[in-house]
């Protein structure tokens, strides 16, 4: 039996089906598409919102096949990884796109272990080679400095993961129909050696990701005392405060505020960023930001090649002058 | 108890370059650091053995790469591991994830079936070359024992603590890839231990809007962030135990594995192209140098705002 098949690897919590799920589909849709093939949503939970499933097909999948039991209500590796690979060895699909959430980036890679299969993380280009028909997955590497593109030429499927908030979501069609399966998953199959015990909510995690405005400190702010020019600015604008990995290395601010390669990844609407230099692996966080403003005294700094308007200034004597101006403006609104 | 940690060696710089013909990193004539987050497992590995009675936890390091890999061990022993493996072997190069999560697996085990003795201050694991009968990658099922290790039966850790991701590669595959080799439960983002006793674990994993409080049977594989502790810097005993510790090199005649599993030619992914990111956006930029200067430029910027409706 030959592999066929883009499925996207949805995600749910609480039994709602999240954004990330919306934005694979235009990947897979995209591929699908290109490789004449059905485009499948899996999903795996308990008890899955039906209009959310529906919502699947109206965002461009053709089928949905959602695994449900109690267990799987929340993602642990081990049964996760069973059911995934039970329907990968029955259905076959030839490509396996997920999220690289903390999810995605944990059992993709589990299961493709066990499944021979090739796998590449933080993909920001999915493309279907014209020649050969195989995944074209292309991810940065080497802090940034270096974009590579890979292939699986034999193993199949071909699994990737794709950094969330770099697509846009599928938008919905009106008159889609698809087929939706909803499966027991097989009680042998949800075995798990770990156990969750409890869940400790950080609303903070959040408002850096779905912020529309994102005020960024770097390095130039010279020292954790004057995080506040900084924050003074984000309250100005309702924005969320974030930093490069050397403010968050050196403790002015804690790891869920870093941007970057190894931080968060941030597509707001816009981007202040102050005494950053704007290097390859910060740039990898933040650079699809829709409106990108820098703030640095070094007029060859890195980040005003990805700025819409940089200011060649001091970010000490600048933003106190900019948040005076917001803050009036907005007041008179 | 005995705890694994897998480590490996980066370039320090975001300079390196990339052998265009295979799509491999060239590792030569770059300096090389220990992948900054393996020095966050080393640090907890160290700490978990310090909370236990004296000699009954022993940590040991391992690490697949060229031959000065071997100095990135040494640190670790400076640090305070008790001993070190180096998985070292021409055929080893080019690996992409699911090779070398495969052969440090198959590493793992071959520490296990060798037997260490966990006596304090022993240094090097003795391998018997050639005679190391690890038995092959497990179904779900495999059983393991934890804990003490006197040679012979393969003997899985009760730990193995990796860094969350390398730098220089960033997918953080090999740490979940190892667990699946190996048949344990895989934990990743680990911020916190809160406990590790009776077998089991109890650890915060670090998700996106929270943490979780997970609990696990023992043997499992924990990928560690930053959050969870404070590494240390070596000590100039450590600097010394380190120099004269005795780190056997193993290449795949000494581990259970198949040729056609290794290196380039083991690896489902291939890289086909390399190149250096297109950044483009027309930057407008404003000099601020004086007060007059200042307030212009903010000027620009809030009318650049106002304009895109952003305030």
């Amino acid at each position: 039996m030959e592999y066929k098949g883009v499925w996207i690897l949805a995600e749910q919590s609480e039994g709602r089906v999240q954004r990330i799920s919306h934005e694979l589909l235009t990947r897979g849709r995209d591929l699908a598409d290109k490789r004449k093939a059905e485009l499948t949503a899996v999903i795996f939970g308990s008890d899955i919102n039906a209009d959310d499933l529906q919502e699947l097909i109206d965002r461009g999948a053709d089928a949905v096949i959602a695994m449900e039991a109690p267990p799987l209500e929340h993602f642990l590796p081990e049964p996760y990884a069973a059911c995934m690979l039970k329907l990968i060895a029955e259905r076959r699909p030839e490509i396996i796109i997920a999220g690289a959430t903390t999810t995605g980036r944990t059992l993709m890679p589990y299961v493709a272990t066990r499944a021979n299969a090739g796998l590449t993380a933080d993909c920001t280009v999915l493309d279907i080679d014209a020649e050969t028909g195989g995944l074209l997955q292309t991810r940065p590497a080497i802090g940034g400095n270096i974009m590579a593109t890979i292939k699986t030429p034999k193993h199949r499927p071909q699994m990737a993961t794709v950094r969330p908030r770099s697509t846009k979501p599928a938008p919905r069609q009106q008159g889609r129909t698809g087929k939706i399966e909803r499966l027991a998953a097989p009680p042998e199959l949800l075995a798990s050696r770990v156990r969750r015990v409890d869940f400790v909510p950080n609303p903070e995690e959040h408002a850096l990701a779905d912020a529309d405005v994102v005020v960024v400190v770097g390095r130039g702010i010279k020292k954790g005392e004057n995080v506040p020019i900084g924050q003074k600015l984000a309250d100005a604008l309702d924005a969320a405060l974030g930093a490069t990995r050397d403010v968050v290395d050196r403790g002015w601010l804690s790891y869920p505020h870093q941007i970057g390669l190894s931080g968060k990844t941030v597509t707001p609407k816009l981007y202040i960023g102050m005494g950053a230099s704007g290097s390859i692996q910060h740039l990898a966080g933040m650079q699809t930001s829709e409106n990108i403003v820098a703030i640095n005294t070094d007029p060859e700094a890195q980040i005003f090649r990805v700025a819409d308007i940089g200011i060649v200034g001091d970010l000490f004597e600048v933003v106190p002058v900019l948040t005076q101006r917001i803050k009036e403006i907005k007041g008179k609104e | 108890m005995r705890i694994i940690v897998p480590i490996k060696q980066v370039p320090e710089t975001n300079a390196v370059k990339m052998d265009e013909a295979t799509g491999t990193m060239i590792r030569e004539g770059v300096e090389a650091i220990i992948n900054p987050l393996d020095l966050y497992a080393i640090e907890i590995a160290i700490q978990l053995r310090e909370s236990r009675p004296e000699g009954s936890t022993e940590v040991i390091a391992v690490s697949m790469g060229p031959p000065k890999a071997i100095s990135a061990l040494k640190e670790a022993i400076a640090m305070g591991i008790d001993s070190a493996v180096l998985i070292s072997d021409r055929a080893f190069a080019g690996s992409d994830t699911w090779a070398t999560s495969y052969v440090l697996a198959a590493a793992i085990r071959a520490i296990g079936s060798i037997g260490v003795s966990p006596v304090p201050g022993s240094i090097g694991v003795s391998p018997v070359p050639g005679s190391i009968g690890v038995s092959p990658v497990p179904s779900d099922e495999a059983k393991t024992q934890a804990g003490s290790a006197t040679g012979g039966t393969p003997v899985l850790p009760d730990l193995v603590l990796c860094g969350e991701r390398a730098t220089d590669g960033d997918t953080g595959q090999v740490g979940p890839g190892i667990a699946s080799f190996l048949g344990m439960p895989v934990l990743t983002y680990i911020g916190k231990i809160e406990k590790v006793s009776d077998g089991k674990a109890r650890v915060h994993r670090l998700v996106e809007d929270g943490y979780e409080v997970l609990e696990t049977e023992l043997p499992a594989l924990l990928t560690v962030v930053k959050e969870i502790a404070d590494p240390r810097l070596p000590t100039l005993r450590g600097k010394q135990k380190a120099k004269k510790a005795d780190i056997p090199a193993w290449g795949p005649n000494d581990l259970d594995v198949k040729a056609e599993c290794l290196g380039l030619e083991g690896s489902p992914t291939r890289v086909v192209k390399i190149f250096r990111p297109k950044v483009a956006r027309q930057c407008e930029k404003v000099v601020a140098t004086d007060e007059q200067a200042i307030h212009k430029a903010v000027d620009r910027v809030v009318e650049f705002l106002q304009k895109k409706d952003l305030v």
